[in-house]
């Protein structure tokens, strides 16, 4: 008859101090939201327009008479503006949780325990929603352009469209990452998940209304600045070469202090210990 | 115990401060805590779970050195940690992981090889007894449970050193004994820091101690010792004013504490006669109605430094 040893076993394999402890925090996080068929459902609906964009690529290049639905730079301005549905969705759906779930089973001190800095870890929630923004914009954008060139037999369109492929990474990029950033900034404020839904409805639905009755009632195109995707819609405009409603610099500074905030919040929410002064 | 300082030596504090917000949760303490179980002891508020946090860099210490397993903790935090394991006081887990995700995913965090991680997350959970549980949601499990998740999670990286913070809060007692033989079980391999404020736990796990009263060390040293195997314990229970009889006997040399109701535990120093307390009673015109020899325990070691 066996014997086994029934005590405390010590570990004899490797045991190392990570340098990429956030993607470890990130696979966890993917997998975990992958495992949800709504979820799955949700993604699905996503790409759908990629499907209806497709066909339209397909029969602009392939068939004469179907011209008028021909590649422009604004088939892909318009594309990555109509996701914009998705990416809120997706990021009310992915992110409200990230840290507000954690906050609300103390998990934040179990985190920060082990070998991993407040940077890991927010880089590891943040790449986790940034993943499913990025496979609904960046993503499908670039396999458009690739359905393009692959419908059309040559690279001429990108060729002549310099600017596609920059203003498509960058969009996507600044809407990946301003819709990241903000709602993970929402999420370290609660321990609710459905509070930091709710913030982030509020900033991305609210400000978007009050800043049109503004600029409807004042007639002043600055009232932009009030609502961060409409600005970031300044910002998308210049690159694809539409002329902005207000300076583009100006725009720019504003995704970029709003980023910067968002980082303020998460330094100081982020942390095993709240020190009450 | 503080008699300089071992290489050996899981925990070392020199003149350490820490503030909490406003508060200065612990004052300039100095001590070392040898290999093996040692307890924290101290009443709510003391220091303990800070002093723990402080170890684990995530409180940062407003002056004094710090050395955990040799790193230092102001220099070496994330070493530390990899080598460390901690059990919050507090409930916790990672939200919408089973047992065996959650444990796995810590020992990942912690270094170790994901494939590794869960070999060892299997092993660690049918240690703490949470082998058959191991797929179910930690949302869904009882107190006791989680409490046994929580070793788990400190334990699978297998760490050098593990802190338990109040590691039996809200367990039966069948459930709170088995894992006090698990603390003991593991302290015969890793060095283990006990902090709790129920005395008896500490007295079961631990050989060595370490009182903590408003931020400062009230007393240390082996358990056996500040028991003080040369002083005797007695109980008395007397008729007439308390108040007066315990002062006489502090003036010749007896401490004596309140254990509950009218009980009183005197400690007779070695070179005294026990006959020396009914002196006392008779010059203070109190009866003695109860006396009874008693032995020395962790409760007596605590009132004393607590000065209670």
């Amino acid at each position: 008859m066996p014997i086994h040893e029934q005590g405390y076993r010590r570990y004899a394999g490797e045991r190392r101090v990570r340098d990429r402890s956030w993607s470890v925090i990130a696979r966890a996080g993917i997998l975990e939201r992958l495992r949800e068929r709504r979820f799955l459902a949700l993604m699905l609906v996503a790409w759908l327009l990629f499907g209806v964009r497709a066909v339209q690529l397909y029969l602009g290049t392939t068939i004469v008479r179907a011209s008028f639905f021909a590649p422009s730079d604004e088939t892909f301005h318009s594309f990555l503006n109509q996701q914009r549905i998705f990416v809120f969705f997706i990021t009310i759906y992915a992110g409200a949780g990230l840290i507000a779930s954690d906050r609300q089973a103390n998990a934040l001190q179990l985190y920060l325990s082990k070998p991993i800095t407040r940077r890991d870890y927010i880089a590891g929630k943040l790449a986790t929603l940034a993943a499913f923004l990025i496979t609904v914009t960046w993503v499908p954008a670039m396999l458009l352009l690739a359905l393009q060139v692959l419908f059309s037999g040559s690279l001429e369109f990108v060729s002549s469209h310099p600017r596609l492929v920059p203003a498509i990474t960058v969009t996507s990029l600044l809407q990946v990452a301003l819709a990241s950033m903000t709602m993970l900034a929402l999420s370290s404020l609660s321990r609710s998940r459905r509070f930091a839904a709710m913030a982030y409805a509020l900033v991305t639905i609210f400000a978007g209304a009050v800043e049109r009755v503004l600029q409807t009632a004042t007639g002043a195109a600055g009232w932009v600045l009030l609502s961060p995707q409409n600005t970031l819609l300044v910002v998308s405009d210049a690159l694809f070469g539409v002329e902005p409603e207000i300076p583009v610099t100006i725009a720019l500074i504003a995704v970029v202090s709003l980023m910067a905030i968002c980082v303020a919040v998460l330094e100081r929410r982020v942390r095993a210990v709240d020190v009450v002064a | 115990m503080t008699s300089g300082r071992s290489d050996r030596s899981p925990v070392v504090l020199e003149n350490v401060t820490v503030n909490y917000g406003t508060h200065q949760a612990l004052r300039d303490i100095s001590v070392t805590f040898p290999e093996g179980a040692v307890g924290l002891l101290g009443p709510n508020g003391a220091g303990k779970s800070t002093l723990i946090k402080a170890l684990l860099g995530l409180l940062r210490p407003a002056g004094g050195v710090m050395h955990v397993l040799g790193h230092d903790v102001a220099a070496a935090p994330l070493a530390i940690r990899a080598h460390v394991g901690y059990m919050p006081e507090h409930d916790t887990h990672i939200p919408g992981m089973n047992g065996v995700s959650f444990v796995a995913y810590c020992g990942e965090l912690s270094g170790l090889p994901r494939a590794d991680a869960m070999q060892r997350a299997h092993e660690v959970l049918f240690y703490v007894g949470l082998g058959e549980a191991r797929y179910r949601n930690v949302e869904t499990y009882s107190t006791g449970m989680k409490q046994r998740i929580k070793l788990a999670q400190a334990l699978v990286h297998d760490p050098d050193l593990l802190l338990l913070d109040e590691p039996t809060n809200g367990m039966d007692p069948k459930g709170r004994e088995e894992m006090l033989v698990l603390i003991r079980d593991v302290a015969d391999r890793i060095s283990v820091v006990l902090s709790s404020h129920v005395l008896p736990d500490v007295d079961f796990a631990c050989d060595h101690v370490v009182v903590l009263h408003k931020g400062t060390v009230a007393t240390h040293g082996p358990i056996a010792a500040l028991k003080g195997d040369s002083t005797r314990v007695f109980e008395l229970r007397v008729k007439g004013d308390e108040r007066p009889f315990v002062e006489a006997l502090r003036e010749v040399g007896i401490e004596s504490h309140d254990e509950s109701g009218d009980v009183i535990r005197v400690f007779v120093p070695a070179d005294r006669p026990a006959q020396l307390l009914f002196e006392v009673a008779a010059r203070q015109g109190v009866q003695v109605r109860h006396f009874r020899a008693s032995v020395p325990s962790l409760e007596d070691v605590f009132a004393r430094a607590l000065g209670t």
